[in-house]
């Protein structure tokens, strides 16, 4: 392992603070104190963080509706976050985009999307940026299985490999889009896709955050180089549904328990740390606990928050009708 | 007869016009859900559950759960029109469009014409539109003016169960491409709906209130408002007439024309964006036909010209409202 102790804090604390803070939303959402639809990340934190931290502050990446995890892992602030998704004036984006379009340029976070597809292709706008300043700066495009059925993705893929633009695509395949089964929806491989258009391809296991590192710190930095564009397929789960109310029918109880207990990449981590005696237990709790105080305060904050008026209906926009 | 909600009659509608007629298949994302899953198989019937129950009816045959993949949705579903079925394709949110308007815009609604009148394409796209869900700039908008702005495709807007059951019928029935739009708000709204089969014809506004001191133009969602807003005016001594145009293409002028006439006071109310929309089109129909009968401007209630915010407060003051309506209608009547 190449990380050192810092390092490997780095990570736990990052994935912890996912962790927190997307079970934070499911409680306040369940208490009905929260609006609108939110996705959540829990099961998936080792795929953000594992990604993001071989990123400097000037890489960029672009995210999906399921982006709370991504937001972190890039260094958004999670308390504007939070406001955020409370609807609340100093949210991260003034209240005004809410949990499916967070974003925070000045973190190189250029926002969740809505649109299932929607952010790959404004990575390949990115990575030319970096190509055409000569930066050696990479953008990286998130979208899940699901995704990977739009024509966006394959054209994205496509026109990278053909300018071998420093782009990054990573498919996170938790198995699922809304109720569908990744069986069902993707024909062939989606690593075939990638390797069809030329691109480094690798498969992942999404639950292993230093296997997650590894793969991802050998295609950044090839992509920083000039070699072009890679995809990562990361095999992955989430414990919850697709969108906060979802009953998840369509999963067996056998299957969420297995998530739930086997498929955890924070335990998963904790195990293997602990094990190679490279970090303490007590270490590793600290930081949960630290993680729950600084959610628990962050919706203490949100919640007291003022919200939007009037005044700010009509700003951000070139327009006074 | 009995009570039903707008989303049991959409549901209705399609459940007996696949029992009528065999060409008739539903496809879209979880449309049923549960695909190649070892849980509940029909464990969305639609992201708001308006197909939910006819996957055990009709078999996956006729209830085709599709990848996420807009643009092969409404190609497929065009090509199966032009070749003998009968398809009502969703799209899961009319903000979703982005990713597919070339197969609604240059494809399936000139083939007829272009074609030289050779073609046929009986296509259904039912979509949700509009605000009030808190879902924000991309899964909140109205969108409809995009599609009436394109000949050969109709645009329908029902704005309450009975409508919703009896638009829809006609919408699968007919032989040109239709976009039947769905309001989210209006999904748990319920009303008397017949059980048996009916249809509503395309071009027959209705006139939901009759008055003489106002009228109000109203669509989809916004009908409720201004028929609530009509009863409020009454207890006040003013009689209002509320047309619902219930079809955007094709449009019922001669419907707007007489309720304009009636009044010579229009208040038009439109949820969408408020260049070259609804509103405005209405607003230039009347001023063209019927401009002598005109007692003052006409008014619009429409949102600003922003996307749609998130934020709950700012959500409100966004949406048209009875508020809003009213307090224009005031500054006319
Ligand atoms: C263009 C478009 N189509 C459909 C949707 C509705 N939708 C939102 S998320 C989703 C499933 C996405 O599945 P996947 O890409 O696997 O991501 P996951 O939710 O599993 O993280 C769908 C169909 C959308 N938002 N945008
Ligand atoms: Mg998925």
């Amino acid at each position: 392992m190449q990380l050192n102790r810092e390092e490997l804090l780095k990570a736990y604390q990052g994935m912890c603070m996912i962790r927190e803070f997307d079970d934070a939303v499911h409680y306040e959402f369940a208490a009905d104190a929260m609006p609108g639809f939110v996705h959540l990340y829990v099961g998936e934190e080792a795929s953000a963080m594992g990604i993001c931290m071989n990123l400097n502050q000037k890489d960029t990446i672009a995210s999906t509706h399921r982006g709370h995890g991504h937001c972190i892992a890039k260094g958004c602030d999670v308390t504007d976050m939070m406001k955020e998704l409370y609807g609340k004036k100093d949210g991260i984006c003034g209240g005004k985009g809410g949990s499916m379009h967070i974003a925070d340029l000045s973190k190189g976070m250029l926002g969740a999307n809505g649109i299932v597809g929607g952010g790959p292709p404004i990575v390949l706008g990115a990575a030319l940026t970096y190509k055409t300043k000569k930066t050696n700066n990479v953008s990286v495009g998130f979208f899940g299985d699901g995704a990977s059925n739009q024509g966006s993705i394959s054209e994205s893929m496509n026109m990278a490999s053909v300018l071998k633009l420093p782009a990054i695509f990573v498919c996170e395949d938790n198995g699922y889009a809304e109720s569908t089964a990744r069986e069902y929806a993707v024909g062939g491989k989606i690593l075939d896709r990638g390797k069809a258009f030329g691109l480094d391809s690798h498969e992942v296991d999404g639950d292993n955050f230093f296997e997650v590192y590894e793969t991802a710190k050998h295609v950044i930095e090839n992509a920083r180089n000039g070699k072009g564009p890679a995809l990562l397929h990361i095999k992955t789960s989430k414990v919850y549904g697709h969108f906060e109310g979802d009953a998840i029918s369509y999963r067996t109880k056998e299957e969420n328990e297995r998530i739930k207990n086997d498929e955890d990449p924070l335990k998963i981590f904790k195990m293997k740390v602990t094990e190679a005696g490279l970090l303490e237990l007590d270490q590793l709790e600290k930081i949960e606990n630290e993680a729950k105080a600084k959610i628990k305060n962050a919706i203490d904050e949100s919640k007291k928050a003022e919200f939007p008026t009037s005044k700010d209906l009509l700003t951000d926009v070139y327009i006074k009708y | 007869m009995s009570l039903k909600t707008y989303r049991e009659a959409i549901n209705e509608a399609l459940l007996q016009e696949m029992q009528k007629d065999k060409n008739v298949v539903v496809i879209g994302e979880d449309v049923a859900g549960g695909a190649g899953t070892n849980g509940e198989q029909d464990a969305w019937g639609g992201v708001l559950g308006v197909t939910k129950g006819l996957l055990k009816h009709f078999g996956r045959e006729r209830i085709i759960d599709t990848p996420i993949t807009e643009t092969a949705i409404m190609g497929m579903a065009s090509g199966a029109a032009l070749t003998g079925l009968r398809p009502v394709a969703e799209l899961m949110f009319v903000d979703f469009m982005g990713v597919c308007f070339d197969q609604i815009l240059n494809q399936t609604a000139k083939f007829r014409y272009m074609f030289g009148g050779k073609a046929v394409t009986p296509l259904t796209i039912r979509t949700m539109y509009g605000g009030g869900l808190r879902a924000a700039s991309q899964h909140s908008q109205c969108l409809y003016p995009m599609f009436t702005h394109v000949p050969g495709i109709k645009v329908v807007l029902p704005s309450n169960p009975y409508d919703a059951k009896g638009l829809l019928i006609q919408s699968i029935r007919d032989n040109d491409p239709v976009i039947f739009m769905e309001h989210k708000n209006l999904y748990d709204t319920s009303g008397d709906v017949p059980d048996e089969s009916y249809t509503i014809p395309f071009g027959e506004a209705n006139f939901t209130r009759e008055g003489k001191d106002i009228t109000f133009i109203a669509m989809g969602q916004t009908v409720e408002i201004c028929n609530k807003v009509a009863d409020t005016l009454k207890k006040e001594g003013k009689t209002s007439t509320v047309l619902d145009l219930r079809t955007l293409s094709p449009l019922d002028e001669d419907s707007i024309l007489e309720a304009a006439e009636e009044t010579g006071k229009v208040v038009i109310v439109d949820e969408s964006y408020p260049r070259c929309n609804i509103a405005t089109d209405i607003s230039a129909l009347i001023c063209q036909n019927s401009f002598d009968s005109l007692k003052a401007g006409i008014k619009m209630v429409t949102p600003p010209h922003t996307p749609v915010p998130f934020s709950p407060p700012l959500e409100d003051l966004y949406l048209p409202s009875e508020e809003k309506v009213i307090n224009t209608a005031r500054e006319i009547l």
